[in-house]
């Protein structure tokens, strides 16, 4: 159990007549990725809202930092260090990519319920956004309005607000989805970079860049856990071959 | 004696609150839609109530008539003017509505004047049980709760016991499924809206003899509509009807014993309310 | 583009004649009530159908502090409305900020009208027939009239300059940190806690702020009318100045001055005698009629004829 991490414990959620995820529990540490893989209505984005508060949980408990923190809302979660994004692209279209960025700063600084000078009178936003902005490699596009960026772009834009935010842990929902080969090709590589400073936490379809990225997998079928483990453990599983990774890959991943 | 009767006066408001609550809150849960022309067709009703007992002299004969022609101008309302503004902003959805109202209230205004009118009561119904010596009650309110209770039982059954009930809560829970069933979900809506409307228009209808009718009777009964629909909880029917007695009972009681302030207790209970719940009684999934 | 709007309305009183000099004050009071609202269904995406009531007890308040046959001190006044009225609007505030959507619409609704009644029922302000505020207050200083209410020309070129002062306060504040966190909440509240906005303080400090720009409109309101009556608290005056966002334009601040013109423009027009007889008496129903006919063709208001002349709000206010 890692102190500068997120574990949680029997997280479970039940809605009305249904399990949407029954007692699942996983660890994440600074410098590892752990992806979370399996079929689609296998509640990993019901798990992912229950980690980031967007859902409340049924039973279970979640700590950061040695804190329970199921009690805590999104946006406590979020000034704790907990980064997330979402499997639909939530960028502001109308403002550039490097306001988007400055947004999301803005919410770590004292000053954000400033009114009276504008939000350029404050460099350190702009800083920490063009550095944001560095980090996914969108430097180049700073200016650009948000909307107009390709689809692989806003993507990184997304992630590139969440990094604004200066979170230890990051939850990615899906952040390929959509994506050709070449924009994949480096996202994969911007993850990569990622995880060497912060605790990852990946939910994706896509084999090829899961098991690039991962060394920590969690299978998770009709809400329940159905293996655990490294990237070797789980790739050599017969149990998940059948369940989900035979009919993934002949899919296409 | 005097309690108990104004007690029974308090369940016959709350009643007839239910009636047009009801319709709002269907309208609203099902579409998403807030139609704040709701009280309009409240005031429709009740107008059309005393021109045609003018015209007839038979209430009998004019409740269906008048029912049929409600429901028609609901269903070309709905085609024209709201089916449009189904993925639309809160804001549209609410000044559409309120042009209607004003357009409702002057079309009013031309046809019938401003001045306050009496709706007879109906021969038959027109004596009262006695209670005591001295106090009777008049048949009529009974007439109205009873009517508002079947009215609630046959909405009960219909949306509990029918296909075309489970097809209107799929249709609130999930649209586009609902769809994908080869079920017409804009037929539906249609119809739905119309039947919505209609409850306003039959409530203001047996309301009118014991309210009469005039100008603004409308609006004032949208805002308690409303009060109700909040406490109630938006789409449960359920929540309408236990937050219509409430309401009925706390403005009929609060205007007896205390006049000045009966207008402010029923928002009071609203802000109550929304303090402990701010989703309503009765949330609706 | 304002500039030119601007030096319109600077110019009106050329004309010489008092009835215009006063109806364009009326305007510009209505625009700085429109504006207060665009703030918060514009620019924060709360639409409320209360917010009369913020106008109208301001209204009321300066005719309670008025002294029956003398002026009242403009500096004294003026502070005391407007912190009444953003202590009304936290209050308020508190209570209907947590709903959204339908329910705040509802309950706005509601608490304008217990408000409405809480003057129209009891004796608190001279009931349904209203209050009257018999002599303006006086704005001097060191014992000399910097600015006299009563007289009309004055009177325009005060409001004028207020309403400049509004417009370019509101524009301020959009562009600041705050600004902009009003409108990331407003196009995505969910995206804006996952990143560590918490809505409700920035909602409440829109809320107060919009409670006490419409208490300034509602007290320069009283002034030039000298009554006030329940009427003005009613949820059919806050639709109307929710009609006049939508024919100038939500979110834009100058679609509410171009709105609240476009609004009484066409009412004096439906209703004017002149051109329409006997018909003009039922206004209101031509006024409908523009209303839904607006929300199904132009839902952005006259605002969004002129978009070629500029990129829209939100992207010019940063960057």
């Amino acid at each position: 159990m890692t102190v500068r991490g997120l574990s949680a414990r029997g997280l479970t959620k039940v809605f009305g007549g249904l399990t949407a995820v029954n007692n699942v529990s996983l660890d994440l540490s600074s410098g590892t990725v752990h992806a979370v893989i399996g079929p689609n209505g296998a509640g990993k984005t019901t798990l992912i809202n229950m980690l980031s508060g967007d859902l409340a949980p049924t039973a279970g408990s979640i700590q950061f930092d040695g804190r329970d923190i199921v009690g805590y809302s999104s946006d406590q979660r979020s000034r704790m260090g907990l980064g997330r994004t979402y499997q639909k692209t939530n960028i502001f279209g109308s403002f550039t990519a490097l306001e988007n960025c400055r947004l999301a700063a803005q919410s770590r600084e004292a000053h954000a319920l400033s009114m009276w000078r504008s939000t350029r009178a404050y460099p350190s936003l702009e800083r920490e956004a063009e550095r944001a902005l560095a980090a996914v490699g969108l430097e180049q596009r700073a200016m650009a309005i948000a909307g107009t960026l390709s689809h692989g772009e806003q993507r990184q834009l997304d992630i590139a607000m969440s990094l604004a935010t200066r979170p230890q842990v990051l939850l990615l929902d899906e952040p390929l989805s959509g994506m050709g080969a070449d924009e994949s090709a480096s996202m994969v590589g911007l993850l990569r970079g990622l995880a060497k400073d912060h605790a990852v936490l990946l939910v994706e379809h896509d084999m090829d860049a899961v098991f690039a990225l991962a060394e920590v997998l969690t299978v998770m079928v009709n809400g329940c856990v159905l293996a655990s483990g490294t990237r070797d453990q789980i790739r050599a599983s017969d149990e998940v071959q059948r369940a989900y990774l035979g009919s993934a890959e002949a899919r296409g991943g | 004696m005097e309690f108990f009767i104004q007690l029974l006066n308090g369940i016959q408001y709350g009643l007839l609150l239910f009636l047009l609550a009801s319709g709002l809150t269907l309208i609203f849960g099902i579409m998403g839609v807030l139609n704040l022309a709701h009280g309009s067709f409240y005031m429709v009703g009740a107008y059309l109530a005393y021109w045609l007992a003018r015209q007839t002299g038979n209430m009998w004969l004019a409740i269906p008539l008048e029912l049929a022609i409600v429901f028609i101008i609901g269903l070309i309302l709905e085609s024209t003017l709201y089916a449009r503004l189904y993925h639309r902003d809160h804001l549209h959805q609410v000044l559409l509505s309120f042009g209607l109202i004003l357009i409702f209230e002057e079309l009013r205004s031309i046809f019938f004047g401003d001045d306050v009118h009496g709706v007879p009561v109906p021969e038959s119904l027109k004596h009262s049980i006695p209670l005591t010596s001295t106090l009777s009650y008049p048949v009529y309110r009974l007439f109205i709760s009873a009517t508002c209770l079947a009215v609630a039982g046959a909405m009960y059954l219909v949306i509990q016991k029918t296909k075309i009930g489970m097809t209107i809560r799929a249709g609130s829970t999930n649209r586009e499924m609902v769809q994908s069933l080869g079920i017409n979900i804009k037929l539906v809506y249609r119809w739905v809206f119309a039947f919505g409307v209609t409850l306003a228009a039959f409530a203001g209808m047996i309301a009118a003899p014991v309210s009469s009718v005039y100008p603004g009777m409308g609006s004032q009964i949208l805002i308690i509509c409303f009060v109700v629909v909040v406490i109630g909880g938006i789409g449960s029917i359920k929540g309408a009807m236990v937050a219509a007695l409430m309401i009925g009972i706390v403005d009929t009681l609060g205007q007896v014993l205390l006049p000045e302030f009966s207008g402010v207790a029923v928002y009071l209970l609203m802000a109550a309310v929304l303090l402990w719940r701010p989703q309503g009684l009765f949330k609706v999934a | 583009m304002l500039v030119l709007g601007a030096m319109c309305i600077a110019l009106v009183p050329l004309t010489g004649a008092t009835f215009y000099i006063q109806l364009v004050s009326k305007i510009m009071i209505l625009a700085i009530f429109a504006m207060s609202l665009d703030l918060l269904v514009g620019c924060v995406g709360l639409v409320s159908l209360g917010h009369a009531a913020f106008f109208g007890v301001a209204g009321y308040l300066i005719a309670f502090l008025s002294p029956k046959y003398q002026a009242a001190s403009f500096w004294l006044t003026l502070p005391a409305v407007l912190m009444i009225s953003a202590a009304l609007a936290c209050l308020i505030g508190l209570l209907v900020l947590r709903t959204s959507g339908i329910y705040f619409i509802m309950v706005t609704l509601a608490f304008g009208q217990m408000l409405y009644y809480l003057f129209h029922d009891t004796k608190l302000g001279g009931g349904s027939d209203g209050i009257y505020l018999y002599v303006k207050p006086e704005l001097s200083i060191a014992g000399s009239k910097v600015v006299d209410l009563e007289k009309p020309l004055q009177f325009f070129y005060f409001v004028f300059a207020i309403l400049l002062g509004v417009y370019f306060l509101l524009r301020r504040i959009l562009v600041s940190p705050f600004g902009h966190a009003l409108a990331g909440l407003r196009v995505n509240e969910q995206r804006m806690r996952s990143l560590g906005f918490p809505p409700f303080p920035y909602k409440l400090g829109a809320f107060v702020l919009a409670g006490m720009l419409a208490g300034l409109a509602g007290y320069l309101s009283a002034c030039q009318f000298g009554f006030v009556n329940p009427e003005i608290l009613s949820w059919h005056y806050s639709a109307t100045v929710l009609m006049m966002l939508i024919l100038g334009g939500a979110g834009r601040l100058y679609g509410a001055i171009l709105g609240a013109f476009a609004y009484v423009l066409l009412q004096e027009l439906l209703a004017s005698q002149a051109l329409l007889g006997s018909l003009a008496k039922h206004w209101q129903l031509g006024m409908g009629v523009s209303v839904v006919l607006i929300v199904l063709l132009l839902p952005s208001g006259l605002a969004s004829l002129f978009d070629h002349f500029g990129r829209p709000r939100l992207a010019q206010s940063g960057g």
